[in-house]
């Protein structure tokens, strides 16, 4: 019982700070209102026993993203000005398409379609497993991460990825140089 | 507490965001609202890992990977727009039409 009115905090939390983030005409307010979402997100992890995510959630997106974003908004402030008009012509449309998108993944998730409502593996509780499992779930995590029979290579990848993309990011932000100055 | 509320959460997250990314002029709000799915879509992942596989470490692998994924593309999204904006003094998504013609 608990439980659930903790989920719903955190889901009226969390859905309202995104519709901040998507109406607002102030970027930098919803940059803020971003910040609230992702730590909505950190709490659903928190429910889930995904502790380690959680932290990892608050330090990525809401130490490092978020910051990043605000910084941007910052450096390209003076052209968004409030007045100017936050939609495009076809935000109608896009909105109508997010809907359907909605209506659809709803109807899924409740279970008529396409599967028959008994049928539905969504309406399953959870299953009660011991603190041990969760706990262990971490070291196993670190343990697959570096295993060759597990996710070694994603893993490097991602490291190359992460590598690459940061490099890329300075190169491409790198301000132009003058003639001869190079 | 059902699975179903987790994905219904997630759902209307990933459409907010969807949304975002359709209807915003900003580029810098668009990548925002990219964020959102990411984010939306590791909810899933993490709530399938917790009710379906608690002792496989696969789910939450795949959330860690989406994590770095995100990570990267905020980095190169917001490094692209600075510079666009740097050259073209604008960082309305519509006016970048480099490539046009």
């Amino acid at each position: 019982m608990v439980e659930q009115i903790i989920f719903i905090i955190i889901a009226v939390l969390t859905i309202g700070s995104a519709l901040v983030v998507v109406t607002n005409r102030n970027l930098f307010h919803a940059a803020l209102a971003l910040m609230v979402s992702f730590l909505g997100v950190a709490g659903f992890y928190v429910l889930l026993e995904a502790g380690f995510l959680a932290a990892a959630q608050l330090l990525v997106y809401i130490g490092a993203i978020s910051i990043l974003i605000i910084f941007a908004i910052m450096m390209t402030r003076r052209m968004m000005q409030t007045t100017e008009a936050p939609y495009n012509t076809q935000w109608g449309l896009g909105l109508i398409a997010a809907g359907l998108v909605l209506a659809i993944l709803v109807f899924v998730v409740v279970g008529y379609w396409p599967l028959p409502p008994d049928a539905s593996v969504y309406l399953q509780t959870r299953t009660q497993v011991s603190d041990a499992v969760i706990q262990n779930s971490v070291v196993e995590l670190g343990k697959a991460f570096v295993s060759p029979d597990a996710y070694v290579l994603p893993f490097e990848l991602a490291s190359i990825l992460l590598l690459g993309a940061l490099v890329g990011a300075i190169v491409v932000a790198w301000p132009p140089q003058e003639e001869g100055e190079a | 507490m059902p699975l179903s509320w987790y994905l219904l959460v997630a759902a209307v997250l990933f459409s907010i965001g969807l949304y975002g990314v359709f209807a915003r002029r900003n580029a810098v709000a668009i990548l925002m609202a990219v964020e959102l799915i990411l984010n939306a879509v590791n909810i899933n992942l993490v709530a399938f890992w917790r009710y379906r596989t608690p002792e496989s470490s696969a789910g939450m692998a795949w959330a860690i990977f989406v994590l770095v994924v995100a990570a990267a593309e905020a980095a190169v999204g917001l490094a692209l727009v600075i510079s666009i904006y740097r050259n073209r003094d604008s960082v309305v998504a519509e006016e970048m039409d480099l490539l046009k013609n």
